[in-house]
């Protein structure tokens, strides 16, 4: 029986934390100045030429949101329980009238609730000089395109607490959310590529490894979202849309939502078993 | 109060408690002592219900494998360096006070009950190290729990601190507290502990009155003086040719003593004139890490 009352006492002792870290601020601060600098200085003043800007805007935060958002979402979470079990804070936590699953749900909303913070800072700023700019009517795609942001930061912060969970040491659970960002923005698409070209690959296992990333889960939902189609993607994403027609949009958001709850799961039952590995020393 | 009855913990192929049985009754304070790896922290951690083990426990009634969260709200618990979350005294109060789900205005009672209550503005991290065990014990009285557990909570504690926080403790246990605590300091059992229970490799191996503990398992205690320096010669050898077993260590001589003769070295030293500018009683085994570690 998970006692809530327990849960907000720990999120919100996580917000605080999380909102007075130094890392985190400068982050929150990059990503807002560079989202308004994006936002402000690509939009014409040709009002013709608005509508084709803001998709080029939009299209700019969403190659900001693959790269920032996963390594912010992976490094807060594998830092947090690793972290406290390092220095001792957590083992002592535990030994409050609280259970492991209250402890883990806590710190997740906690950091989640501090990472959406920053993003709607980020969008809103970048969202209200759009405004600003005239492009009023796009406010409906640009809502979605932060909404898939949200679930995007959400699933990355789910693995950085899976890596948090598993990894005994900080460094090892930051060495691996490193590594798995390095992989999900860089290796994984050129691995997926290069195998592709070199056993020539049938298009439809290309798509479909390909959206098991949950960053591409994100931008193929964030591009169709702003453009109704995948043609930009060539094959794959003219095979996605012949394929899978209106339900595609779906079936993205439904990946990121599966991305955010398994690792979260995963780290809730390991965590809930874990027994000479959360003490320090022991 | 507490019942353990066949308490058995393995790690792997590792036997941490083997069979273990005991029972403490209410307002008892009882010690756990053994070396290290005896599974002291290991039957503490049981207690608490923070890890799995096969057997029974109960406290206050409350099965532990059960309802590992009702056994933990009975319970208030000091470890050995309690690690804080960065706030304020207050705040940290406030923080375990809501998770204990006792009224906030409680932080004020248990501050003014460890004498903390002239820093609850301070950071937790500006404490001393003593000010840190002494807030651990305020937020184990919070909820006001019948039981508290302390896993050698002195250790790292200079002389004054720990002589503080055990008056501290003394003072609980005789307003009805049940106390459960791990200690290596002989002298902390006899002030503290109305019943020892000795561990080794897990099992119990001697249950007796801390007074006794001495004597049955062969412990010296070791009184250490500090004289200034170009006393220090004549103070090994005034010792040595009285038959005492002596050591030097840095500005500091290590004397052996029996329970009884504690006070008669010193007498010694002042009949010979040689001042002593600070001692303390150390059990052997502390002595041995000292002059390791030094």
């Amino acid at each position: 029986m998970i006692d809530f009352t327990n849960v907000v006492t720990i999120t919100r002792k996580e917000l605080r934390d999380a909102l007075r870290n130094r890392w985190f601020i400068v982050f929150t601060i990059a990503f807002a100045g560079i989202a308004l600098a994006l936002s402000a200085f690509m939009q014409p003043n040709n009002s013709a030429l608005r509508v084709a800007s803001y998709s080029r805007t939009a299209a700019s935060l969403v190659n900001l949101v693959l790269l920032f958002v996963p390594l912010i979402g992976l490094t807060l979470g594998a830092a947090n329980l690793a972290g406290d079990r390092e220095t001792g804070a957590l083992a002592y936590l535990l030994a409050q009238p609280v259970s492991r699953v209250e402890v883990l749900l806590g710190k997740y909303l906690g950091l989640a609730g501090a990472l959406l913070a920053t993003l709607t800072l980020g969008f809103g700023v970048a969202g209200v000089t759009l405004a600003l700019q005239g492009s009023v009517q796009d406010a409906a795609s640009y809502l979605f395109t932060v909404t898939l942001a949200y679930l995007l930061a959400l699933a990355m912060l789910s693995l950085g607490f899976l890596m948090s969970t598993i990894a005994q040491k900080t460094t090892a659970a930051l060495g691996g959310a490193l590594f798995l960002w390095l992989f999900l923005v860089f290796i994984g698409d050129l691995g997926i590529m290069g195998t592709a070209i070199s056993t020539q690959m049938p298009i439809q296992t290309v798509f479909f490894i390909a959206a098991a990333n949950p960053l591409q889960m994100f931008k193929l939902a964030s591009i169709l979202t702003m453009q109704a189609n995948l043609e930009v993607l060539g094959p794959a994403g003219l095979y996605a849309t012949d394929q899978f027609g209106g339900l595609l949009l779906p079936m993205l958001l439904l990946g990121l939502v599966v991305w955010i709850v398994l690792p979260l799961v995963a780290s809730i039952t390991i965590f809930a078993r874990q027994e000479k590995f959360v003490f320090k020393g022991a | 109060m507490i019942i353990a009855k066949n308490l058995t913990k393995r790690y792997g192929k590792h036997t941490a408690l083997d069979n273990l049985s005991f029972t403490i009754e209410a307002g008892e304070a009882v010690a756990l002592w053994g070396a290290n790896g005896a599974g002291k922290t290991t039957t503490l951690r049981c207690l608490l219900g923070i890890q799995g083990f096969e057997g029974e426990l109960t406290i206050s009634g409350i099965n532990v494998s059960r309802n590992a969260k009702a056994a933990r709200a009975a319970i208030g618990y000091v470890p050995q360096e309690t690690v804080f979350y960065d706030m304020t005294v207050m705040e940290t109060l406030f923080f375990y006070a809501r998770l204990k789900k006792t009224e906030l205005q409680r932080a004020n009672t248990v501050l003014e009950q460890v004498q903390l209550e002239a820093h609850h503005i301070k950071r937790v991290n500006m404490l001393s190290g003593g000010m840190k065990q002494r807030l651990a014990l305020a937020i184990a009285l919070l909820a006001d729990p019948p039981v508290l557990v302390l896993d050698e909570p002195t250790a790292n504690l200079d002389v004054k601190a720990q002589r503080d926080f055990i008056h501290t403790v003394q003072l609980l246990n005789q307003a009805g507290k049940t106390i459960v605590f791990s200690s290596h300091r002989l002298d902390e059992v006899i002030a503290l502990g109305s019943r020892v229970l000795v561990l080794a490799e897990g099992k119990l191996t001697l249950e007796c009155p801390p007074q006794e503990l001495a004597h049955k398992l062969g412990l010296h205690r070791w009184l250490r003086i500090w004289v200034a320096a170009q006393h220090k010669d004549t103070t090994l050898r005034i010792l040595h040719e009285q038959g005492y077993a002596t050591m030097p260590n840095g500005r500091s001589v290590y004397v052996q003593v029996t329970s009884d003769g504690k006070i008669a070295p010193l007498r010694s030293l002042e009949s010979a004139s040689i001042p002593v500018e600070d001692f303390d009683l150390i059990d052997g085994e502390i002595m041995l890490k000292e002059t390791d570690h030094d």
